[in-house]
């Protein structure tokens, strides 16, 4: 290979702009339909899922999937690691694992859920919430937010950092790094390691609280606009603590209704299918999960931080729990029904991750102890975590020769498929002026789906940064309008 | 000589997603023959977030390297400016947009950049890299050897498509 300099005959060579690195797979795309009176009745939002992934799996070894399975979201792998570890666990037997192993993974996914909540509050929503819904494109994003606010800015990237040390340090390798293994984990933290996280904890506690004061006001500041928009009342399903407690790796199912009422409560996960079912739609490659006793039209229900907040009973590390108590006390608890509260919430589980890292962090279990336990194998393994997005339900069968014939996996957009389509449908029905879709509707919209961060399909890297298209049907189903968002963040009109 | 960041991302079981970390991988594997590339550093991940930033420190020159979709050759070098990008989900950033980010938090200019884009075309789960793009990532593997070998002199290497 010779340079350019070299080149034989360089008048010869072709000059080519390569465009943005990008698979282009498809597109996010919302449908909007409407009456004869020309009132939004529905909104669809299409969204690729997981496919491919059962044939990925099958035939293989079941104690190779925790390491497999985060080859799914290049966002959320340690998420996948540690569900599918659970099934694996199950599958292996090991009902119980080690105090070593148990707050191992523990520090492991607190890591995740910090470095993903900065993420997406800081370098995603907080645009939104700075700078309003009808700011100018150029100011809806993460380099307004550094110009104009470079300590929030600075903070965010710092903060997300933190998290992603966590995980480098506990899974061994800050990229495909392992830690589960069935039945346990395959280290401990060694002295200078859990030293060198100590470094920065409180710091890391310090901006947490700052992040949830932070979010706390700019979704106060925007009042009813803000507690109103994309809002919609429905039931909240998460795990919890069988005290009642928020619990984000291992605990057991709890659905209450849109009042609080429980729907069922301390329900064994491994038995999901018994209170939660799928159906699907012929207009979505998605499924739609609904609480099997409410049926499949009154079912559906929200997962994710929003979720848990009111889900839970009390959140067991002290400054996030005062910081929930706030959260439910303003205007007799509305924010609970909130899309864009979802953004407080998720800084209060920041803040909670973070204390949660300093607790383990002073823990001796994480320096010494049994790593993995051993049981009596088993043919069926479910898993559930509660992710950064929601809960996360991984669910394997294996045969006699231990290789994977069946999986199925949940996923907290997949969980959220309805309530998404609904804070559309809210927005829509707010913002659809006539049959004409405007540039600031197509933002709302937008802003609606980053409330909830969807993963619009695992695992292809570039895959956010494909064109949003939304698309408005009248009664008879024929098209009346179009507006594209493209990768680069142009709109067009198609 | 000039301290260069190679940064490859793409998903590992993806087809020819892996073309950037593959990249990555097989200079690694060559950094431990040549005494003249300890000071670059080698990094992989799925794809570019807002802290990698962070990783451009103390560089003196950024290579990055990823699959196209979009390309008609079968590999290209060119030049990169900090640039913003704009988008609706979490779940990618470009290159330039991370320079950008750089650019912002740290207060000045981010090291020359260069992104080093090999055409792919396969990008299921499960499945392998195809043969076309391994024939790619052997030619862009010989640039990225003569870039690390004399990093100073890297404005040789851009300009038009390399045929591969």
């Amino acid at each position: 290979m010779s340079s350019l300099e070299n080149a034989t005959n360089p008048e010869t060579l072709r000059r080519v702009v390569i465009e943005p690195v990008t698979r282009v797979e498809g597109h996010g795309k919302v449908t909007l339909l409407l009456d004869e009176d020309d009132h939004v009745q529905q909104a669809r939002f299409h969204i690729v899922e997981f496919r491919g992934f059962e044939k990925f799996v099958q035939g293989r070894p079941y104690w190779e999937v925790p390491v497999m399975v985060q080859r799914l979201c290049g966002i959320c792998p340690v998420s996948h690691h540690l569900a599918g570890g659970k099934a694996v666990d199950m599958l292996a037997g090991a009902t119980e694992l080690t105090p070593t192993a148990d707050k191992m993974r523990r520090l492991l996914h607190f890591g995740q859920v910090l470095q993903s909540h900065a993420l997406h509050f800081f370098h995603l929503s907080s645009p939104d919430l700075l700078f309003g819904f009808d700011a100018e494109v150029a100011k809806r994003n993460i380099f307004a937010v550094i110009e104009a606010f470079p300590d929030v800015a600075r903070k965010g990237v710092l903060l997300r950092k933190y998290g992603q040390e966590v995980i480098r340090v506990t899974a061994g390798k800050r990229v495909h790094g392992t830690l589960v293994v069935p039945g346990g984990v395959n280290k401990h933290l060694c002295t200078e390691e859990r030293d060198y996280l100590l470094q920065d904890i409180e710091q890391t506690v310090a901006w947490s609280r700052e992040a949830v004061d932070l979010a706390c006001r700019l979704y106060l500041a925007g009042g009813a606009r803000h507690r109103e928009f994309g809002s919609f009342c429905s039931p909240v399903l998460s795990l919890v603590r069988q005290d009642g407690a928020m619990e984000l790796y291992h605990g057991r199912l709890r659905a209450k209704d849109e009042d609080g009422a429980a729907i069922f409560d301390q329900v064994d996960y491994a038995r999901y299918w018994d209170y939660l079912r799928e159906v699907v739609k012929p207009w979505s490659y998605m499924k739609f999960p609904f609480i099997r006793s409410r049926g499949t039209e009154h079912g559906w229900y929200r997962v994710g931080p929003l979720a848990r907040l009111a889900n839970c009973d009390f959140i067991p590390t002290p400054l996030a729990e005062a910081q929930r108590q706030a959260f439910l006390a303003h205007d007799g608890g509305s924010a609970r029904h909130s899309t864009l509260a979802g953004h407080w919430a998720r800084m209060i589980e920041l803040l909670h991750a973070a204390e949660a890292i300093r607790e383990l962090l002073a823990d001796p279990d994480l320096l010494a102890g049994e790593l993995v336990v051993k049981g009596e194998r088993q043919y069926r393994g479910v898993g559930v975590i509660e992710a950064p997005r929601g809960t996360l339900i991984h669910h394997y069968r294996i045969n006699d020769d231990d290789q994977v014939v069946r999986c199925n996996l949940i996923v907290s957009t997949t969980h959220n498929n309805q309530a998404m389509n609904e804070a559309v449908r809210q927005v829509a029905r707010q913002h659809l002026d006539g049959r004409k879709i405007t540039e600031p509707l197509l933002n709302y919209i937008e802003v609606a789906i980053r409330a909830f961060d969807p993963c619009l399909s695992c695992a292809t890297h570039a895959l956010g940064k494909m064109p949003l298209e939304v698309e408005l049907l009248d009664a008879a189903g024929d098209h009346v309008d179009r507006l594209v968002r493209d990768s680069d963040g142009a709109v067009r009109a198609t | 000589m000039s301290r260069v960041l190679v940064l490859g991302w793409g998903n590992p079981s993806r087809g020819d997603d892996a073309l950037g970390p593959e990249l990555v991988r097989r200079l690694e594997a060559l950094a431990t023959d040549r005494p003249g590339w300890r000071g670059h550093g080698f990094l992989t991940d799925f794809q570019l977030q807002p802290e990698h930033a962070l990783d451009l420190e103390e560089r003196d020159l950024l290579l990055f390297a990823d699959a196209a979709v979009s390309a008609s050759v079968p590999y290209s070098f060119s030049r990169l400016q900090a640039e913003r990008d704009g988008t609706f989900t979490s779940h990618a950033m470009s290159p330039s947009a991370v320079l950008a980010v750089y650019r912002q938090v740290f207060g000045r200019e981010p090291p020359d950049a260069y992104l080093l884009a090999i055409r792919g075309e396969a990008f299921e789960l499960g499945a392998p890299m195809s043969a076309a793009a391994k024939r790619r990532l052997e030619a862009a593997l010989a640039l990225a050897v003569e870039l690390l070998d004399a990093p100073d002199v890297v404005h040789r290497l851009v300009g038009p498509t390399r045929v591969a």
